[in-house]
């Protein structure tokens, strides 16, 4: 992926450079193995593909599951990621993205309205003005990405888990599905969902969220991988069933708890 | 020597190591052996340091999510056998009996006797104290490892471990070196194990 032409304002092109390019598939979509020297010839000496084949893909992708149950088990509600003062925040604070900041939704916000659906009694459309309405949290929590790097934000809008209780969402449903603009989506279980931190977030360092974190709305869970928090967020899903998500398709962990 | 003889002239040796020790030390080749390839293959994704970048010959996984997903499957593989290894090497005495004492005067002519080549291996159940040092360091490198690593894979619900680590930024760096020494105890313990071939026949076959 090429530099971005263009940078929005506050936003370091440096940071920008690092976005998802590191996250793609390189040449083909056979992605777990090839490459490795020392394995390969393993594979070459017996004449068998259970190093690079669908064997170990099946085996990875079992043991990843595996390890969505162990970290469900792990993840505790009342536990709350660690907050930082206002001087710790990280500025200016990375885009992050499979595309560059230009391609991003370029969303009105006064059309915009986040559509609900699923388990839920009340399935109206939200504006954001509604949504700006609303009693507000705030948190300054660490974003950490999936490749490593992480970076401190600042971010405020509406807890989700009040605002799945005011709609009427069944809460015992399994899990949360999230729809963006992009075509980009997730699903997050249930527990999650209901974190105290997990945020439908409307701004970023008390002002407006920028379109290059997200406008109109992001969801923010700092219990998550960066990954698991949609930006550009239009639906919003209550239900039992787990649609997946952009990244986990393509072979990232479902959970990505923190 | 007809092979029957030196089969049973082989079975006389005394068994330096036993059988616990032979099992958990190539599953635990294996597990470093994949944690390492695809470590390498994370790294990648947000080195840090500018000047290091792992081939992608050399990593395991062909793409991030490859490499994590060999990552935490190998974890199991690792940290269960290390579990193994560590409590039978204190259970049987093993660890006491083997790497214990270290001291340093000890040390200090193992060592000089070693950049002279003058080291002996004559004795394969006694190890010098430079082995000693050495095996009891990479131990301590993988305990610092696998908790470093926890600390990076949960910093939320490992609050307090990531803390203890220095944050979450530090800790990748605990993690990286720890990762550094265990590569470099392997260049040295590799490149002896082929110099002193009966040391690998050792733990192939016990004698």
């Amino acid at each position: 992926m090429s530099p971005p032409r263009k940078s929005p304002p506050g936003v370091d092109p440096k940071l920008l450079i690092k976005d998802a390019a590191k996250l793609l598939p390189q040449s083909s979509r056979r992605m777990f193995l090839r490459g490795a020297v020392s394995l390969g010839a393993l594979s070459a000496l017996t004449g068998c593909d259970i190093i690079d084949g669908p064997t170990s893909e099946n085996m990875l992708r079992k043991i990843s599951t595996f390890n969505d149950w162990v970290q469900a088990r792990l993840f505790s509600e009342t536990t709350l990621a660690p907050e930082y003062p206002e001087s710790a925040i990280t500025r200016p604070f990375p885009f992050n993205a499979y595309y560059s900041p230009d391609e991003a939704p370029d969303i009105d916000g006064n059309s915009w309205q986040l559509e609900i659906g699923g388990l839920v009694d009340n399935r109206k459309p939200w504006t954001l003005a509604q949504l700006n309405a609303l009693p507000e949290v705030s948190q300054i929590t660490r974003h950490v990405c999936v490749e490593g790097w992480s970076a401190i934000g600042s971010w405020q809008g509406v807890r989700l888990s009040d605002f799945l209780k005011m709609i009427g969402a069944d809460t015992t449903a399994k899990y949360v599905w999230f729809q963006c603009a992009e075509g980009y989506s997730t699903t997050i279980d249930m527990p999650t969902a209901l974190h105290p931190q997990t945020q439908i977030t409307l701004k970023f360092d008390h002002q407006i969220l920028p379109r290059a974190y997200g406008f109109p709305i992001k969801i923010r869970m700092p219990t998550k991988l960066g990954f698991k928090n949609p930006k550009y967020v239009t639906a919003m899903y209550v239900q039992n069933n787990d649609a997946g998500g952009y990244w986990e398709n393509q072979g990232y962990n479902w959970f990505s708890g923190q | 020597m007809l092979p029957e003889a030196a089969a049973s002239s082989r079975a006389q040796l005394p068994l330096i190591h036993p059988l616990w020790v032979r099992v958990t030390h190539w599953i635990n080749a294996l597990a470093i052996f994949m944690m390492i390839g695809s470590g390498w293959q994370i790294y990648d994704a947000s080195p840090l340091f500018r000047f290091i970048h792992f081939p992608s010959a050399f990593a395991l996984g062909e793409w991030l999510a490859g490499a994590l997903l060999w990552h935490f499957a190998a974890m199991w593989l690792l940290v269960i056998n290390g579990i193994v290894y560590v409590t039978l090497g204190i259970v049987t005495g093993r660890f006491r009996r083997k790497l214990f004492p270290i001291r340093l005067r000890d040390v200090i002519r193992d060592v000089t006797a070693a950049l002279r080549g003058k080291l002996g291996h004559d004795d394969l159940s006694v190890y010098n104290a430079v082995q000693r040092l050495l095996y009891v360091g990479v131990i301590l490198a993988g305990v610092v490892i696998v908790l470093s690593g926890l600390s990076i894979w949960k910093p939320v619900q490992l609050k307090y471990l990531t803390a203890f680590f220095g944050g979450y930024d530090f800790a990748r760096y605990v993690h990286f070196f720890a990762m550094a020494s265990i590569v470099g105890f392997l260049t040295v313990h590799i490149a002896l194990a082929l110099i002193v071939p009966k040391s690998l026949r050792a733990m192939i076959a016990g004698r």
